[in-house]
């Protein structure tokens, strides 16, 4: 990570939804920076605001106040145009319930951002097949989701999510729907394109996912409350121990509360 | 072009759904057929009167009297034609372009045979009907010039009157009284194959002599019996319209017209007649097109229906799309283009049809109409399709632009 240069950076960031006549703030005041290469999680119960965290890096969400830039563009002041054409090249996204089109096969699926890249229809399904090589389902690329297996499906979405080379994988959840062994099946996936220079960045309640990250940022009510990252970087510059919170394992009372948000969703 | 790659994606997703794509298809392919067959049975119909009225002669001229326009009597005939004004026309020096003039005076009375008796039009004329009415004989001959001059009680009758009365054909010498009189059946006409236009089945023909004085109660003007209608043929069809002059000036001399007057007869030519069927068949397709063409509307709000399904049923497609990078023109093209594909599609599958409809009507025997479908409905009916796809796609299209990514990705 060292001398690696910055992907996306956040200063103050705030959103605020209007339900109605009241005004619900989703996140308050937050500050990130996130390099080349890093492999980042991001934890929090439901409400926590890492979903709309997760919006704003997609872009798929513009923040009420505070700047975002990615890639060196400031995403406040880009036209939906320039956002969509942004999110084609820059981001990759992968999410819980995998978003494959019904009845298509697994190469048109990959090949879908392609589509939107304008990218040649042959050279399309070149790169298309190249991507689904890269995770291992080269033998699969004519079979629809309703012959792939979970695992086979989030690891077709990983390969559409990879087609365009993006700079960032932003994924949701990416093992929310899968069992233990599929779900041990994609975090390999993941951690061998982290080793091929990929920055991921990962959204889970999950902490067995979250702790096999490099840096886990942990969010409540809107504002980030430790980020494994500046507590290393408090523990190696600040000797006069101010920060003697331990990066790893994360508090208890945040499994807890994941625990029962899992009981919530459950009802 | 660009453009161009949104037709895979459609057809894409139109084959994933086939279901749904054909039953949206329905109301474009019912209405496509129906218009179509409907033109096709108009433009059919047209031709087979225009033929049956070419094969009746393109030269011959009708004079018949005006109707009353004002007064008591107003919409019955002017009584001013008279036999005088046949004789006169007969005079060739001064019709060079007129042949054969013939008189009819007719009315329908009650033929009877033994004990059967029909209804039917009787026309009292001369021996010349036969030849500017090309009637063509089943049994015997037309009246004779003989047979006119000494006011003979025969008659030639129609098939259907014939067969009705007789319930055969072969009735020349046989006997039918009209108002009590006795008159010999002297020829019978061929069968004309079908009950429309200018079909003389359902007739009988005597001398007009013997109409004028005994079965008809004639009214005179100036002394001379009236008839309802005066047949002629031109020598040729260029000289149609100078016969028709010809015939107009002697007329309105011996009615006594003055400059200002209008004319108290009306002359209709083959060419004339023509035009009139043109344009009556031509305003009937149109009213039965456009009663077809509602469900063409129909249709196409069925299209509006299921794409706005289609668009909900979709919400996470649209919202991964936006994701994956889609613009909101590459979104409403991509909707668009699929209901112009399902509409095209529609269409032609509803011009097959209305082909297959017009092979079925030519293999059955005696149908007195053809389908005739013509490139340019079929050049309508693909437009009409597309413009269906695209007026009713857009709303749909529309509303899936307006899809928020965050909230379509979340929506189960």
């Amino acid at each position: 990570m060292a001398g690696s240069s910055v992907l996306l950076d956040m200063q103050n960031i705030t959103k605020v939804y209007q339900m109605g006549k009241t005004k619900v703030p989703a996140l308050d005041g937050v500050s990130l920076s996130i390099e080349e290469g890093e492999y980042v999680a991001i934890v929090g119960t439901s409400g926590s605001g890492k979903s709309t965290l997760m919006n704003i890096i997609g872009l798929l969400d513009s923040p009420t106040e505070g700047v975002f830039q990615i890639q060196g563009h400031r995403a406040n002041d880009l036209t939906g145009r320039q956002l969509a054409d942004l999110r084609n090249r820059e981001i990759g996204f992968v999410f819980q319930q995998f978003n494959l089109l019904a009845r298509t096969p697994a190469w048109r699926q990959v090949e879908l951002p392609l589509f939107y890249a304008n990218v040649a229809r042959g050279t399309a399904r070149e790169q298309a097949l190249e991507a689904l090589a890269q995770v291992g389902l080269a033998e699969r690329a004519d079979h629809r989701p309703e012959e792939l297996s979970g695992g086979q499906q989030q690891r077709v979405a990983i390969a559409r999510a990879l087609v365009n080379r993006p700079s960032l994988l932003l994924a949701d959840e990416p093992t929310g729907a899968l069992d233990t062994r599929t779900g041990e099946e994609v975090m390999t996936l993941f951690e061998k394109l982290h080793r091929e220079g990929l920055t991921l960045v990962i959204i889970t309640h999950d902490q067995e996912v979250a702790e096999r990250a490099r840096r886990v940022i942990t969010m409540r009510d809107g504002v980030i409350i430790s980020d494994s990252d500046a507590a290393v970087a408090a523990v190696s510059g600040d000797q006069n121990g101010l920060n003697d919170a331990a990066p790893a394992p994360l508090p208890r009372p945040v499994a807890i509360e994941q625990n029962e948000e899992k009981m919530y969703e459950a009802v | 072009m660009k453009l161009f790659r949104y037709f895979p994606v459609a057809v894409d997703s139109i084959a994933a759904n086939k279901m749904r794509a054909s039953l949206t298809m329905l109301g474009i392919i019912i209405g496509v057929a129906a218009v179509l067959s409907i033109l096709g049975v108009g433009r059919g119909a047209s031709a087979s009167i225009l033929d049956e009225v070419a094969s009746q002669g393109t030269t011959r001229l009708t004079i018949s009297p005006s109707t009353e326009s004002e007064g008591e009597g107003a919409g019955t005939p002017v009584q001013t034609l008279t036999m005088g004004d046949v004789k006169a026309l007969s005079d060739a020096a001064f019709h060079p372009d007129v042949v054969e003039v013939v008189p009819q005076y007719g009315g329908n009375i009650p033929l009877v045979a033994g004990s059967n008796n029909k209804q039917t039009r009787v026309t009292g004329t001369t021996a010349d009907y036969a030849e500017v009415h090309r009637l063509e004989m089943a049994e015997g001959r037309f009246l004779t010039e003989d047979e006119i001059a000494q006011m003979s009680n025969v008659i030639v009758i129609g098939a259907t009157v014939a067969t009705d009365l007789f319930e055969r054909m072969q009735v020349v010498g046989e006997s039918v009284r009209i108002d009590g009189e006795p008159f010999t059946v002297v020829g019978v006409l061929e069968e004309s194959g079908n009950a429309g236009f200018g079909s003389n089945d359902d007739s009988g023909f005597i001398p007009i002599g013997a109409a004028h004085g005994r079965i008809f109660n004639v009214p005179r003007y100036r002394g001379e019996y009236i008839v309802t209608s005066v047949s002629a043929n031109a020598v040729s069809e260029e000289r149609v319209e100078a016969a028709e002059l010809q015939i107009e000036q002697t007329l309105r001399l011996r009615h006594g017209l003055g400059a200002d007057d209008d004319n108290d007869f009306t002359i209709s030519t083959q060419a004339s007649l023509l035009d009139t069927i043109g344009s009556v068949t031509n305003t009937l397709t149109l009213l039965l097109s456009s009663i077809a063409a509602i469900s063409l509307v129909v249709g196409g709000i069925g299209i509006m229906n299921i794409m706005l399904v289609s668009v909900t049923e979709r919400t996470k497609e649209i919202g991964l799309r936006k994701a994956l990078g889609a613009h909101t023109s590459d979104v409403l093209l991509q909707f668009l283009i699929e209901s112009l594909v399902l509409t095209l599609l529609g269409g032609l599958i509803g011009i097959a049809i209305s082909y297959g409809i017009a092979l079925l009507v030519q293999r059955i025997p005696n149908f007195p109409i053809d389908l005739l479908i013509g490139v340019d409905a079929l050049i309508l009916a693909v437009g009409v399709s597309a413009g269906c796809g695209l007026i009713f796609g857009l709303y749909p299209a529309m509303r899936a632009t307006r899809l928020d990514p965050i909230e379509a990705l979340r929506y189960e």
